[in-house]
């Protein structure tokens, strides 16, 4: 393939890609909405979940986006540093996210600060929003789209304790978090956690958590235990769908850590939505590619 | 039996619903979110639609225009109703809406404004926008298009639109303030549990 032919092509597969996984959940997530559907034995949790289950059928059939709110456009790169299209990444996601508007169709979500005008386009400054990971000698690259939803984006938080507060207080954070803004993000949430040293690291930590699948552990035995104790405490509390109550509150709870200043503990929730619309696809030098998120995808 | 709703909506049929019921909307409903909120109460410009008796969906849905000028509805789900706190018992006093539809609570403000008017709010299920816009027979106007997709007021003629579940009720009652009570009594215990388990820093 010419250059600018592999442009194209790559360009065709991630808008494509983009737009399809606005109709269509992820696998993992897919799986766990209907475990908890199993277990609901409240009649309005289980009214919302079988309204949710109805909705994604029609949105397969009737090939709509699932949602309205297809969010702003997030690409998350780990890109090798011999990827042939490096260079031209930032281009072609561009071109991914105007022609998905049109195609998917998204809707308009771009509003340029301070002029406060919606671009129409889903594009803007420094949208759609790209976070890079270099890898060295390596020639692929997986890219996680993400529609970051005004809903669930509303409940992110970050703030630096005092290591007095310790590992107590960021329980104590995450869960103050989910209970008074998580309940209007449209619950079962899956819930991210950053651990690090300052509000950015944290921050972007938390988003990376909530892009890992829902049903993962961290590595780190502490940490583990972590997600375990605040995912089944924040069932405990009982949010439910909708935040109108039911026997689980989240799909699970994703810790994802840093190192840290000995002085600080950087702490940040990011949360997603029960429509959590992420894709992975990962190509490899040649443009060949494979799905990682989805199954039986013909794009 | 499903209990439905009709615009215009009567003071007697809202009078015996309570926070929990789950009813259906067949009539008008006039998608109203931030911007025009804000356009009502502070910049105190004229709302271009009468939404008196009738019925606001908080709302910014994907629209296609075809190409004779008439619209087809995409995707339509709640946005987060608390955003229009601010503005919204005003807003009810003004106009005279009676069922405000969204997602997720509204707080003591919207509430006061429910039991002052006699108006309710009510919760379509966050997410379910195919489904909800199966629900829509016609978009019959679109006002305030400068605004932008997700914020112009689209006019929508649905049939059975639900299920709608009563947040806000006509005494004033709110299931997410109710609700919102429980889940902060729970929280202590758990959270002292949890304080025992992860004492990392020692």
């Amino acid at each position: 393939m010419s250059s600018e032919n592999s442009v194209e092509y790559m360009s065709d597969v991630m808008t494509k890609f983009t737009s399809y996984i606005g109709k269509r959940l992820p696998k993992d997530v897919k799986q766990k909405q209907a475990d908890l559907r199993k277990k609901e034995k409240n009649p309005m949790a289980i009214e919302i979940y079988d309204t949710m289950a109805e909705n994604q059928e029609a949105a397969d059939k009737l090939d709509r986006p699932s949602c309205q709110d297809t969010g702003v456009i997030q690409y998350f790169l780990t890109v090798g540093a011999k990827f042939p299209l490096i260079g031209e990444l930032e281009d072609i996601l561009r071109t991914a996210t105007l022609e998905a508007t049109k195609k998917g169709p998204l809707r308009h979500n771009a509003v340029e600060t301070f002029d406060e005008k919606n671009t129409g386009t889903n594009t803007g400054s420094k949208i759609p929003w790209l976070d890079w990971d270099i890898v060295p000698n390596d020639d692929t690259a997986t890219i996680e789209v993400y529609m970051a939803g005004g809903g669930c984006t509303l409940p992110g938080h970050a703030k630096v304790l005092m290591p007095g507060q310790g590992y107590e207080g960021v329980a104590d954070f995450v869960f103050d978090v989910i209970t008074s803004r998580g309940i209007n993000a449209c619950p079962p949430l899956l819930v991210g956690v950053g651990v690090s040293t300052s509000v950015e690291t944290a921050a972007r930590l938390s988003k990376k958590a909530i892009l890992r699948p829902v049903d993962t552990s961290n590595p780190n035995a502490n940490a583990a235990l972590m997600e375990q104790l605040l995912e089944e405490g924040l069932n405990e509390v009982g949010i439910g769908p909708q935040g109108l109550t039911g026997d689980n509150t989240v799909m699970g709870v994703n810790i994802e850590s840093s190192a840290r200043h000995p002085s600080t503990i950087g702490v940040a929730v990011s949360t997603g939505c029960w429509a959590h619309r992420r894709g992975t696809i990962k190509f490899n030098s040649d443009l060949s590619y494979e799905i990682i998120s989805h199954e039986d995808v013909t794009l | 039996m499903k209990k439905i709703l009709t615009t215009p909506i009567s003071d007697e049929a809202l009078a015996d619903l309570n926070v929990g019921d789950i009813v259906y909307l067949t009539g008008h409903l006039v998608t109203c979110r931030d911007v025009a909120h804000r356009r009502l109460i502070e910049l105190k410009q004229k709302l271009p639609v009468d939404v008196r008796g009738g019925a606001i969906f908080h709302a910014g849905p994907i629209v296609r225009e075809k190409d004779d000028g008439s619209f087809e509805m995409v995707s339509i789900g709640p946005t987060t109703s608390m955003r229009m706190e601010k503005f919204e018992r005003q807003f009810i006093a003004e106009t005279g809406v009676k069922m405000i539809i969204g997602k997720g609570g509204m707080g003591e403000e919207t509430a006061a404004g429910c039991l002052e008017n006699k108006a309710v709010h009510a919760v379509f299920p966050g997410g379910c926008a195919v489904v909800a816009a199966t629900k829509v027979e016609a978009i019959e106007a679109a006002e305030w298009r400068d605004l932008g997709m997700p914020e112009t007021l689209w006019v929508n003629r649905v049939k059975e639109f639900g299920p709608l579940i009563i947040s806000i009720d006509t005494k004033g009652n709110n299931i997410f303030e109710q609700n919102k009570k429980t889940f902060n009594e729970r929280k202590g215990a758990i959270l002292e549990r949890i304080h025992e388990q992860v004492k990392f820093i020692k």
